[in-house]
């Protein structure tokens, strides 16, 4: 009788405890609404203050090491976008190299030979790693987006690569917070490192998914590198306004024009944007010349950094 | 220029864009309104543009010629950067009888101004422009507005400039900029580079980075300017193009000379 009576206990305890836990469960949500907000990261530009603070000798050192290797993921069946991120914005990388799934006669890229597209992005990833020589901070592309690296390069400045850094335009889905890759990636050299090392933990970060489990890679390195205790975080200027944009100029304003119909330009997006996506290539050739010669005469500003325009450039 | 029915879709995109940069600006149609708009006693409609034109000018010789020194005619889909038509009208003196915009080379002999690009007078232009229609010297003999009023100008004697930049780029533009700027390969020209008085170009060089005005500009591409114009920058860049400078960033060193 004993015997039984103890599995009878044990068994109510048991349920009892089940029952307790997931009522606890079930709370979980509202709390973790909560949390959420102390979750969600941002990554803010330096307001001038902060960069008024700096050294003249640190500044100088800091624009000097700040360089960008410039990671773009192409396809020969989208040459033209290809040719376009080539003639444009790619020109201000300090160093810019094009990965492409299968080699074409008209361009010259480095060819993983490899159709997966998260497959690929590891490969390009881990070349960019390996072959980083004194380069602390790498941007991941698709050439449908444009660049501003001097923006980009505005919005790092004061941040430590040696720490890891995963920033962009971040969207959740589900419990994953990831940088979408439209709007382009970010990665400081200590998180690219981090993310090189998981690529060899096939349970945390397998190369081939299954069918069923598919997930854009864009959310697939989001979940390697959580694993590595690396988090996405949205890129802000000193507003608060996001820097990473996933769309393109015309339908953020088209956007603004509905929402803030008095206030369109302001309502829309940051002074100091680092990225624009679905853009054409006639677009990008656009913009070329709309960020980097247009200009009010009479307006300057006393920007804390240099940066000199490139050689053998002609748009812009 | 506008009319009661641009009012909302074109006119209302201009007023909260480049009209603010202007020290003032008066917006010309048939008809009086709270936007305000200025009632000229001339119908709408492509026939009437010039008369529509003869009529706006009187009205502002007649009301704001103590205004002003300069006097630009744009259309409600016309995008303007003031500050770089400013710029280019400090170097010329208002009293002399002057003529700015972009330069065409048919029909009249000096060239004459395209319309949709903008023209500007300068005052003594205008009163020139005013006495010749008061003499008759003038008149209303066609009704293609800018070439018409190029041919009152070349009657009365007023001066057409060339309004290009020191690296002879063109500041005033009859279409929007992806109709110069884009990389083409090599195809008959469009009418409108046949038309130019100076050599015209294509690709980078097209235009000047103190631009002043595009046309065919609507709504969305409006705001867009005003974004790329006065607000996207690159942090920290130093422009290729630095006019007040003596010397201009070598492409070579990289480093200015």
């Amino acid at each position: 009788m004993s015997e039984r009576g103890s599995f009878m206990k044990g068994m109510i305890l048991g349920g009892v405890f089940c029952l307790v836990l997931s009522l606890l469960g079930s709370f979980s949500p509202i709390t973790e609404s909560k949390m959420e907000d102390h979750h969600h990261h941002h990554v803010k530009a330096a307001s001038k203050d902060e960069l008024q603070q700096l050294s003249e000798s640190r500044l100088q050192e800091l624009n000097d090491q700040l360089q960008i290797s410039c990671v773009i993921m192409v396809q020969p069946k989208n040459l033209v976008y290809w040719a376009a991120a080539l003639d444009t914005w790619t020109k201000h990388c300090d160093k810019a190299e094009f990965y492409t799934s299968e080699s074409s006669k008209a361009l010259e890229a480095i060819d993983l030979n490899e159709k997966d597209d998260w497959v690929r992005l590891r490969k390009a990833l881990k070349h960019a790693y390996e072959n980083a020589g004194d380069i602390r901070w790498f941007f991941v592309a698709q050439p449908s987006t444009f660049a501003i690296i001097e923006n980009l390069k505005y919005l790092v400045l004061t941040k430590n690569p040696e720490q890891p850094f995963y920033l962009g335009k971040t969207v959740k889905s589900g419990e994953l917070e990831y940088v979408e890759f439209n709007g382009g990636i970010v990665l400081s050299y200590e998180a690219l490192k981090r993310l090189v090392n998981v690529f060899q933990d096939e349970n945390k970060c397998p190369e081939r998914q299954s069918a069923l489990w598919k997930l854009s890679e864009d959310k697939q390195l989001a979940v390697c590198l959580k694993f590595t205790g690396v988090f996405a975080e949205n890129g802000e200027d000193v507003h608060g306004k996001g820097l990473f944009n996933s769309r393109s100029v015309d339908s953020l304003i088209s956007e603004s024009m509905d929402q803030n119909p008095n206030n369109v330009v302001k309502g829309c997006c940051s002074d100091m944007a680092v990225t624009f996506s679905s853009m054409s290539p006639n677009q990008m050739q656009v913009m070329m010349f709309g960020v980097y010669r247009l200009r009010p005469y009479g307006h300057d500003f006393h920007d804390i950094l240099t940066f000199y325009p490139p050689k053998g450039s002609d748009n812009d | 220029m506008t009319g009661p029915k641009n009012l909302e879709s074109r006119t209302k995109h201009v007023k909260a864009t480049w009209g603010k940069h202007c020290h003032k600006v008066l917006y010309m149609s048939s008809v009086k309104t709270d936007f305000p708009t200025v009632e000229l006693n001339v119908s709408e409609g492509r026939e009437n543009l010039y008369w529509k034109t003869i009529r706006a000018l009187q009205y502002i010789h007649q009301h704001h010629l103590d205004g002003a020194n300069w006097f630009l005619k744009a259309d409600d889909d016309t995008y303007v950067v003031v500050e770089n038509l400013k710029y280019i009208l400090s170097k010329f003196d208002p009293e002399k009888p002057l003529y700015m915009g972009r330069r065409f080379r048919p029909f009249i002999s000096q060239g004459y101004m395209s319309g949709g690009a903008g023209y500007v007078l300068s005052k003594e232009a205008l009163r020139r422009f005013v006495k010749g229609f008061h003499t008759g010297e003038c008149t209303h003999f066609s009704t293609i507005e800018d070439m018409a009023l190029g041919k009152c100008m070349e009657t009365m004697k007023v001066e057409p400039v060339d309004t290009r930049d020191m690296k002879g780029r063109q500041t005033f533009h009859p279409y929007p900029l992806d109709h110069y700027v884009i990389r083409r390969q090599r195809r008959p020209r469009p009418w409108h580079m046949i038309y130019d008085y100076y050599p015209p170009i294509e690709g980078p060089n097209c235009c000047s980075d103190l631009v002043v005005s595009f046309h065919y500009i609507y709504a969305v591409q409006q705001y867009m300017l005003e974004y790329l114009t006065y607000h996207l920058r690159p942090y920290g860049y130093i422009y290729r193009f630095r006019p007040d400078e003596s010397v201009e960033v070598d492409n070579k060193t990289n480093k200015g000379a």
